[in-house]
C-alpha cells in the first residue's frame, strides 16, 4: 500500500495526464478497429467489412450536436473528392430516435452512407469519448488515427492523414 | 439607486453559444410603482474562439414607493445601462471579461467582472469562478422631477466573489451549487428612505435619515438541480440560503416546470417562495430620536416573505430559419409576486393621522411584472 | 480562500482519478436539449433577478453553468 503522499502525488500526475490527453484533439491510435453491421436509414444493413481494402473514416455524429453539423458538409466534400483514390467516410450517427436524423439529412442531404446506432453498441466497441469523434482506419483495418471534437481547421489534419493512409 | 451587479448568468464551457440577437419589453407594476424597461442586446462570435456581447437596457420609473408615499414625493426617473462582454475558449476552459455602466439622475454605477469556466472529468463537470468589482457614486435629487437639483452625498465599492459547480449526475440530471460572498463599503443607505420615531408630536412620529453600517458582508448559497422528464419536460428545483452582516437571514425556494411541444412551443410555469427576518438595526418605528447608532427602515431590510407565480410561452416563428437566421421565437413570460411585510407598516396618510404609530396596517401589495421579446438566432 | 477551495476541490475529485464518465458523449441527447439549460433566456433572468434583488435583502448566487452536449 503506496503512502498517502504517495498516492496523492500519483493521483496529481495522473489526473494532469489524463487531463492533457482529454485537451489533445487527436491522436495516434492502434489496433484493429472492431467490426460491425448497422443498418441505414432506408433499413439496408452495412458494416465495415463491406469496405475491406480501402482507407475508412468512422464518423460519430449527432443531430443534437453543434460541431456535428458543423463538420457534415467539409467532410461530404472530403467523401466526394478521395472516393475515387480507395476512400470512405461512414457515418455513424447515435441519436435514440430515427425521425430526427431522417429530417436532418433530407435537408441537409450527405452522399456518404449513414448507418444508425442507436442502441451505442458501435460506439462503446470505439471507445468514443468525445462529440464528434472522427476514427480512421487504414487498408489493412488497422486504426491508425482518432480525432475528438471539431474545430474549424480540423478537415485539413483529416485530409493529411488520409493522403498519407491512401499512398500506403 | 439600485446595486446594479452584474450576473455572470450561464455559461458553457464546451463550445460557445450560438450567436443571438433579442429586443426585450418590460413593465413592472406594483405598489404604486410603475416601471418600463426596453432593452437590446447581440451576441456573435468573431472566431470559433472568440465571441462578444453588448447590452444595452433603459428603465423608465414612474410613481412612487409606499415609502415615498408616505413623505408625498411623487418620483420620475430614468435608468440606462450599457453593457459589452467578450468571451474566449480555449480547449475546455471559457474566459470572460465584462464591463457595465449604471446611470440614473442620482446613482452612477460602473462594473468590471472577470469570470472562468472549466469543464472537467469527461464533461461531466464544470467549475466556475468569477470576480466583480463595482463603484457606486450615491446622490439625491432634493428638487422635483421635472426641476432636479441633485446633491453627490458620497461613494461605496462592491465586490462579489463567487465560485460554482455543476455536475451531470446521470443522463436526465444535472445538479449545481453556487457561492457567492459580497462586501460593500462607503454609504450603503438609501437617502431617500427615512426612519421614524415617536416624538409626541401631533403626528405622533418624527422623520430622520437611516445610519448604516459602513461595511455589508453577504453569503449566499444555492443547491439547484435539472431533471429530463422520460416524456420530453424538464423539471427545476432550487433553494438558496443567504446570510450577511446586517443579520438578514433569507430562505429562498423556487421550482419550475418546462414543457416543450414539437419544434414550436416551449411552455413554462413556475413558484418562489422567499422568506427574510429583518436586519439587527432595522425598525418600523423607534422609542425616540437617537435610540440606536444604526437605523433602518428601507422595505428590502424588513421582515417579510413573498410568493411568485409565473408563467412563460415561447414560440418559435421561424424553427428552421429563414435566409442567415436560424431560428426565431417570441417570447412573453408574466409574473405575479405577493408581498407581506411582518414588521413594515403601511403609512400612506400624510399628516392627519388615521391610526396612531405604530397600530397601521402591515403592509402587503401586489406586483405584476410582464415581459415580451424576440429573439432571433445566426 | 475561494481559489484554494476550488483547488481543493479539484485535487479531491482527482483522488478518484481513475473513475471513467459515467455518462458518455453520446448519452448526453437529453442533456443538449435548449429545455435542459439552466438559462435559456439570461437577459429575462437577469431582469426577474434584478426585479427581486431591489427588493429583498438576499442577492447573490444565481445562475449555472455546464451541462449541454459536451461537444469539443
Amino acid at each position: 500500500m503506496p503512502s498517502t503522499s504517495t498516492f496523492i502525488k500519483r493521483c496529481a500526475m495522473a489526473a494532469i495526464v489524463v487531463a492533457s490527453t482529454a485537451f489533445a484533439a487527436g491522436g495516434d491510435a492502434s489496433g484493429p478497429a472492431p467490426a460491425f453491421t448497422l443498418t441505414s436509414l432506408a433499413g439496408q444493413p452495412s458494416g465495415l467489412n463491406a469496405y475491406k481494402g480501402q482507407v475508412v473514416m468512422v464518423n460519430f455524429w449527432a443531430t443534437w450536436c453543434g460541431p456535428c453539423q458543423q463538420e457534415m458538409p467539409l467532410l461530404d466534400q472530403m467523401y466526394k473528392k478521395y472516393k475515387p483514390a480507395g476512400f470512405t467516410l461512414i457515418g455513424v450517427n447515435v441519436d435514440k430516435e430515427a425521425p430526427a436524423v431522417k429530417q436532418l439529412l433530407e435537408r441537409k442531404p450527405v452522399s456518404f452512407p449513414v448507418l444508425l446506432d442507436p442502441a451505442n453498441q458501435v460506439s462503446k466497441a470505439y471507445h468514443v469519448d468525445e462529440m464528434p469523434s472522427s476514427v480512421i482506419i487504414d487498408r489493412k483495418g488497422q486504426i491508425r488515427y482518432i480525432h475528438r471534437g471539431y474545430k474549424p481547421g480540423d478537415e485539413n489534419d483529416y485530409q493529411d492523414r488520409i493522403r498519407q493512409l491512401i499512398r500506403e | 439607486m439600485i446595486a446594479a451587479l452584474l450576473l455572470i448568468r450561464s455559461t458553457s464551457a464546451d463550445v460557445l453559444p450560438d450567436n443571438r440577437a433579442d429586443v426585450f419589453y418590460s413593465k413592472y407594476s406594483g405598489g404604486g410603482m410603475d416601471i418600463t424597461g426596453y432593452s437590446a442586446t447581440a451576441r456573435a462570435k468573431i472566431t470559433e474562439n472568440f465571441a462578444v456581447e453588448a447590452n444595452y437596457f433603459i428603465d423608465k420609473v414612474s410613481g412612487a414607493s409606499v415609502d415615498i408615499l408616505s413623505q408625498a414625493s411623487v418620483m420620475k426617473d430614468e435608468r440606462k445601462q450599457k453593457s459589452g462582454t467578450i468571451e474566449y475558449l480555449h480547449d475546455k476552459t471559457t474566459y470572460t471579461a465584462s464591463y457595465m455602466s449604471s446611470v440614473e439622475r442620482d446613482y452612477i454605477s460602473d462594473t468590471a467582472s472577470f469570470a472562468l469556466s472549466q469543464d472537467m472529468f469527461g464533461d461531466l463537470t464544470t467549475v466556475s469562478l468569477a470576480f466583480a468589482n463595482t463603484k457606486n457614486k450615491v446622490g439625491e435629487n432634493n428638487g422635483t422631477a421635472n426641476d432636479p437639483n441633485v446633491a453627490w452625498l458620497g461613494h461605496s465599492l462592491t465586490r462579489a466573489y463567487s465560485g460554482g459547480v455543476s455536475q451531470i449526475i446521470t443522463k436526465n440530471f444535472i445538479a449545481g451549487v453556487n457561492l457567492q460572498v459580497i462586501t460593500d463599503a462607503g454609504l450603503l443607505a438609501n437617502p431617500y428612505r427615512s426612519i421614524r420615531f415617536l416624538d409626541g408630536s401631533t403626528r405622533g412620529y418624527g422623520l430622520g435619515s437611516q445610519v448604516y453600517p459602513e461595511t455589508h458582508t453577504s453569503t449566499a448559497v444555492q443547491v439547484q438541480g435539472k431533471y429530463y422528464l422520460p416524456y420530453r419536460a424538464a423539471v427545476t428545483a432550487l433553494y438558496r440560503y443567504y446570510t450577511d452582516t446586517f443579520g438578514v437571514i433569507g430562505n429562498t425556494y423556487e421550482i419550475d416546470y418546462t414543457h416543450p411541444v414539437r419544434n414550436r412551443w416551449i411552455f413554462e410555469g413556475r413558484v418562489r417562495y422567499y422568506k427574510q427576518n429583518s436586519a439587527t438595526f432595522y425598525s418600523d418605528l423607534y422609542p425616540f430620536a437617537g435610540s440606536q447608532n444604526f437605523t433602518a427602515r428601507d422595505q428590502n431590510l424588513a421582515a417579510q416573505d413573498n410568493t411568485t407565480i409565473g408563467a412563460k410561452v415561447t414560440y418559435a416563428f421561424l424553427p428552421d430559419g429563414w435566409k442567415f437566421f436560424k431560428r426565431g421565437t417570441v417570447t412573453l413570460d408574466a409574473s405575479r409576486i405577493r408581498f407581506n411585510y411582518r414588521d413594515f407598516r403601511d403609512i400612506k396618510d400624510f399628516g392627519v393621522p388615521a391610526y396612531s404609530p405604530g397600530a397601521e396596517p402591515l403592509y402587503q401589495f401586489n406586483a405584476n411584472i410582464f415581459q415580451a421579446f424576440v429573439s432571433m438566432y445566426f | 480562500m475561494l481559489m484554494s477551495g476550488a483547488v481543493l476541490g479539484t485535487l479531491l475529485l482527482s483522488s478518484a482519478c481513475s473513475i471513467q464518465p459515467w455518462v458518455k458523449p453520446y448519452e448526453r441527447d437529453r442533456l443538449a436539449d435548449p429545455i435542459m439549460a439552466w438559462d435559456r433566456d439570461a437577459i429575462s433572468s437577469a431582469y426577474l433577478d434584478h426585479v427581486r434583488e431591489s427588493r429583498e435583502g438576499s442577492r447573490g448566487a444565481t445562475g449555472g453553468a455546464g451541462g449541454g452536449c459536451g461537444c469539443n
